[in-house]
């Protein structure tokens, strides 16, 4: 057992852990965010994505121990007072969310993409989109709402 | 709660620097250095790798710059794929190596994945391996007593195997200067166009002189056991027009030992190495000669 310290959407949170431990068990089943999914559990659907120090990653080939004193962001990391994020927001209005399990996977890599690149190519949004599947939408609206976000987030 | 992988109970270690590092590596006999971890974290789930120990490499200063000297450019081991993508002088002075880079994994994996990691996983479809093969890339191999230096084509000794013994990191991949000038061409054929390892993948390096090639390296992944180089193809385009290209590359048929596997069937896997080398040799001889002007 360890004891690791490191930022959770914003916050510093101390855990005792086993060192074998991946951060996705850390966070699904020590500290219950449940946004972060559980799928292939190899790397290959990316729907365990969050951001270790803003830049996406599969929290199933992450051993916890990487995120000692490091950030990690999960999607409850955008809504602030009740009040959903612009990437969020457009997301509803694209209608890009069917059964939603792909969904926050989606949403901080467009968070990650648009802090990089503020106006994305059609082009740059499939080639950083390219580790995450989902089996419902086609990606088409996924896209589309990407490229709302870029639109929203400018504005504001 | 039972879940379908879980690793077994270990010791994860972070030094705080490389020497550390080499010590930890030689007292505990049994570790396993971690960089990335996208090879290792799977390996470690399925029971494919197993080990009590994990040295975790990926913070270490000392492996993680990217140098320019007059003669070598060095990248550190744990220097990550995406790092050398957004590297503006890489991308200038060895494109090649971008060029694999943003084909490899996603950009998930390519933020952790390592160029050394790749390298050390010693898969027979690793795509950085081309690349380097073709640019005549060096590896310092360290341990805490010592180091030393050996060509590229010597680390690979079978599917997994290398050259490093229990107690030695890769620490540097050091890629001649001399080599950087060249016409250079990276294809890769996969299942699909991303996220996806390759049916094999070819990395070409050219320079013509009035017409004939005088200058030529190829290599190869997953057609054999380990990445190549096709050693009988160069030497038979030696020397040889421009035009003659196609016609003796038709001979790289003889030198590769292409396997069936999930990915493709052995046939099409030999069909594909030499279409690919064939486009390659022509756009990097397109590539040498936008250079020379
Ligand atoms: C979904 C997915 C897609 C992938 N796609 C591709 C692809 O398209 N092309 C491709 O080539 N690969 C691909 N890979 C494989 C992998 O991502 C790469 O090989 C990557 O570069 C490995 O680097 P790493 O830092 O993660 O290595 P790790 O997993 O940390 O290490 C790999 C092995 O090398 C050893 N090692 C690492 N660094 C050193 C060192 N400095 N000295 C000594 N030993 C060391 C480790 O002990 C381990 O045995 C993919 C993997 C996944 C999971
Ligand atoms: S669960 Fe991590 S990539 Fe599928
Ligand atoms: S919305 Fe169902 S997987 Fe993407």
């Amino acid at each position: 057992m360890k004891i690791i310290r490191f930022q959770l959407n914003g916050k510093w949170v101390e855990v005792e852990i086993e060192e074998n431990m991946t951060l996705l068990d850390l966070l699904r089943r020590k500290l219950h965010i449940t946004s972060v999914k559980r799928g292939c559990e190899r790397g290959e659907c990316g729907v365990c994505t969050v951001l270790l120090d803003d830049k996406p990653v599969y929290s199933c080939l992450t051993p916890a121990l990487k995120a000692e004193g490091r950030s990690v962001i999960t999607v409850e990391y955008l809504s602030k007072n009740g009040k959903l994020h612009p990437i969020q927001e457009a997301f509803i209005k694209s209608g890009a969310v069917q059964c939603g399990f792909c969904t926050p996977a989606f949403i901080l890599t467009t968070y990650a993409l648009l802090k990089e690149n503020k106006n994305p190519s059609e082009e740059d949004i499939k080639r950083f989109f390219d580790g995450i599947i989902c089996r419902c939408t086609g990606y088409v609206k996924i896209i589309e709402a990407v490229k709302i976000a870029s639109e929203l987030c400018n504005q504001s | 709660m039972a879940l379908f992988y879980q690793i077994p109970k270990l010791n994860y270690h972070k030094p705080k620097n490389l020497n550390e590092a080499l010590k930890l590596l030689k007292e505990l006999g049994d570790a396993k250095p971690i960089a990335g971890g996208t090879d290792l974290m799977v390996d470690m789930k399925i029971g494919r790798v197993k080990t009590r120990n994990l040295i975790d490499i990926s913070d270490l200063r000392e492996i993680r710059k990217i140098e320019f000297h007059k003669d070598s450019i060095i990248i550190g081991a744990a220097v990550t794929l995406q790092e050398i993508i957004n590297n503006e002088r890489i991308r200038r002075e060895i494109p090649i190596l971008v060029e694999a880079a943003e084909n490899l994994g996603s950009w998930q994996i390519r933020n952790v994945a390592t160029i050394g990691g790749n390298i050390c996983n010693a898969s027979p479809a690793a795509d950085m391996a081309p690349p380097l093969l073709i640019l005549n890339s060096k590896l310092k191999l360290s341990s805490i007593n010592g180091d030393r230096v050996i060509p590229l084509e010597k680390f690979f000794k079978g599917p997994r195997q290398t050259e490093l013994m229990v107690d030695e990191l890769l620490t540097e991949i050091i890629v001649p200067r001399e080599s950087c000038n060249a016409g250079m061409k990276f294809i890769k054929i996969g299942r699909r166009r991303a996220h996806t390892l390759s049916i094999v993948a070819v990395a070409v390096a050219v320079r013509t002189m009035e017409d004939k090639i005088e200058y030529v390296r190829i290599a190869l992944n997953s057609i054999a056991p380990t990445p190549i180089r096709a050693y009988k193809t160069e030497e038979e385009l030696i020397g040889s027009r421009v035009n003659e290209v196609e016609g003796k590359v038709k001979k790289l048929i003889e030198e590769i030992k292409p396997i069936s596997d999930v990915r493709s069937s052995a046939e099409y896997r030999r069909e594909m190495a030499v279409k690919i080398t064939i486009d390659a040799l022509k756009m990097s001889i397109e590539n040498w000669r936008c250079k020379e002007k």
